[in-house]
């Protein structure tokens, strides 16, 4: 034991006297935080909208000047039919078309409600939920003016949101947990890879080897320092999502960073067993990079959602582990789920971490014949 | 090309100039610390890699307090021979006795008996020399007041006090490797094998290692050595020379050039390595 906590001791003398592992430990998950909650500003600045006003009366106009002399919004274009609405939107200047249904004010003063649709892009997430909700608000008040003070709850103007492109608008407000799984698989995949073959390629590893020091000892030892330090990272990474973009975990907390352990150990053994068939760090990293960040960005449902991939591409998702991990982490932080709702991904991390621990093993043997 | 000489040299680079100089240190004697004692024992040791045979039958002793020179082209099987010796590989059949420990059934045992040295280097750049040797000795269980004299002991041997605080990368290789090889004999191993130790040291350094090697080989700690210096190959008090996996010569330096009537340890490696060129002739 005593020979073992030297040996860890020395890792994170590594870790701490190299400052580029120290920026990617710490510097990469804040600015990755920053970064990512600056994309998903909750500004709207002249946004352009265009009308397909079917009424023409005084209550529509009266609405839109309302929706254009906000400060928020641009008058792009008075639509005559249905049809423009997709090229004014394919042009991509306008970011949303508001429809008011034909009568909209007799509608509304004889039967007391009427409908207007919110046609909104949504090949931009982020901005159309913004631009309806802005303009949701701005119905919501004229309403209240409309009803006069003492009027109470009772809505007449109705606004029905429906989404194009992309109706489900999923993989919106998904950066802290999608920074978390990451960042987890950058630090412990692309890190122990490393710091294992950068042993191998100083011919420190053999020195280690003819040790009485066993495998899994080294192993171990290598790997522990990136362990507490990821940990830490996930707290940090919560505490600044919470601090600053104010996005609490919903879920409980216990059960989250519980299953961050599980996460940061299946990526901690993918690290290992990446080391294991990689002789210099270059390769490590090479495999780390586009094998595991590539897919872990582009196809674990982190940005662009499975459900909108190709079948093939949900398959492929199927087999990275990132995409679990999402999940779990998506449901317990925004959905607030217990651990019912999660055993499933929660068994399938598990049995990723046991294959790749199971393959290291092996491939460790076979060098060592 | 023949795999010995260093890159961008011919034959004649080896100093020999230098070598009667080494007399003090007792070269072609009989050392006193040199025993009958058998300390590893190998018997009928094969070791196959798929259909390739890299140990073929190999049979010798290497005596207690001796330096064993093992030498033999790249890919002669040296490296495999090594491997399987300090525990790190297990013979496909036969067995080798390390210090008492059977290669194949206690390799792990070997592990805390034996010193090691390989040719990369092998300390951590990032820490200090003290770090370093803190680490190691810790690795080998030893307690921290028997490192802690032992480190002043090498401090002072390498004249070394000025830089047991600075970091590893910024120490010229000589030192560097001085200190790998004190850091390998730290626990006082039995046996401590030296795999190509002086590659890329300077003539003045490597003399100097070599003074080391001796005055280790002199407190009774075995030393196993592979090199690509010939001239080196005459301070072992026996070499060994290794081809296709087979050992094909075994006995003292001086023995040795006297059966292929050679001048130097080099002739006979190349007479013996490939039949029919002398060293003259050869063209680089």
């Amino acid at each position: 034991m005593k020979r073992f906590l030297g040996f860890v001791r020395k890792e994170f003398l590594h870790i701490f006297r190299d400052y580029r592992t120290l920026i990617i430990l710490f510097g990469i998950p804040a600015a990755q935080i920053l970064l990512f909650g600056y994309v998903v500003s909750t500004d709207v600045k002249n946004a352009g909208v265009a009308f397909l006003d079917l009424s023409k009366d005084e209550i529509t106009e009266k609405i839109s000047d309302k929706i254009c002399s906000s400060g928020f919004f641009n008058r792009t274009a008075d639509l005559a039919n249905y049809n423009d609405i997709d090229r004014i939107l394919k042009k991509g200047k306008t970011k949303a078309v508001i429809v008011f249904e034909d009568n909209f004010g007799r509608r509304l003063i004889s039967e007391g409600n009427a409908t207007l649709t919110i046609i909104a892009d949504g090949s931009e997430p982020n901005t159309a939920t913004l631009v309806t909700n802005y303009i949701t608000a701005i119905i919501t008040d004229f309403n209240r003016e409309l009803s006069g003070p003492a009027a109470g709850a009772t809505t007449l103007v109705q606004a029905e949101v429906r989404m194009f492109y992309n109706p489900g608008l999923k993989g919106h407000f998904m950066f802290v947990p999608g920074v978390i799984t990451l960042i987890m698989i950058l630090i412990c995949a692309l890190m122990t890879s490393v710091t294992i073959t950068r042993e191998k390629e100083f011919g420190t590893m053999e020195v280690l080897l003819v040790s009485p020091l066993k495998p899994v000892q080294i192993i171990l030892g290598k790997v522990m320092p990136y362990f507490f330090l990821s940990f830490i990272d996930v707290m940090v990474i919560l505490l600044l999502s919470w601090l600053v973009f104010d996005l609490p975990v919903k879920g409980s907390l216990i059960l989250l960073l519980a299953e961050s352990m599980l996460y940061i150990m299946m990526s901690l053994s993918l690290g290992i067993l990446i080391s294991t068939v990689s002789s210099t760090m270059q390769q490590a990293i090479f495999i780390s990079l586009v094998g595991m960040m590539l897919p872990t960005i582009l196809l674990s449902g982190f940005i662009f959602p499975i459900e909108n991939m190709p079948e093939v591409y949900g398959w492929i998702s199927s087999i990275l582990p990132p995409r679990y991990f999402i999940v779990i982490i998506k449901s317990i932080m925004i959905k607030g789920s217990g651990f019912l709702y999660v055993w499933k991904e929660t068994l399938i991390l598990t049995a990723f971490t046991v294959i790749f621990i199971g393959l290291s093993i092996r491939n460790f043997k076979i060098r060592l014949q | 090309m023949f795999p010995v000489s260093p890159p961008g040299r011919g034959w004649g680079w080896v100093n020999v100039s230098w070598l009667p100089s080494l007399e003090g240190l007792g070269v072609g004697k009989q050392k006193d610390s040199m025993t009958n004692e058998t300390i590893i024992s190998v018997s009928n040791l094969v070791k196959k890699f798929g259909s390739f045979t890299a140990n073929d039958d190999l049979n010798f002793e290497v005596f207690k307090g001796e330096i064993f020179g093992f030498l033999g082209a790249n890919g002669a099987g040296k490296t495999t021979t090594i491997r399987i010796l300090s525990g790190l590989s297990v013979p496909t059949s036969g067995d080798a006795i390390v210090a008492g420990f059977s290669a194949s059934r206690q390799p792990e045992k070997i592990k805390s008996v034996i010193g090691y040295m390989c040719q990369k280097f092998s300390l951590y750049d990032d820490l200090t020399a003290r770090e370093n040797i803190m680490l190691y000795g810790g690795i080998y269980g030893m307690s921290k007041q028997l490192i802690k004299e032992r480190t002043r002991s090498v401090f002072e041997k390498l004249y070394f006090e000025a830089y047991e605080n600075k970091l590893i990368s910024s120490l010229p290789l000589g030192l560097k490797q001085k200190l790998a090889f004190s850091v390998a004999v730290l626990h006082e191993p039995e046996i401590v094998f030296l795999d190509e130790p002086t590659g890329g040291v300077d003539p003045i350094t490597r003399r100097q290692f070599w003074e080391m090697i001796y005055e280790t080989a002199a407190r009774g700690i075995t030393v196993f050595v592979t090199t690509h210096y010939m001239d080196e190959a005459e301070y072992c008090d026996r070499i060994s020379i290794m081809s296709d996996g087979r050992i094909v010569a075994l006995d003292t330096p001086a023995n040795l050039k006297k059966q292929y009537n050679a001048e130097s340890v080099e002739e006979v490696f190349v007479k013996i390595a490939r039949p029919g060129l002398s060293p003259h002739n050869q063209t680089i």
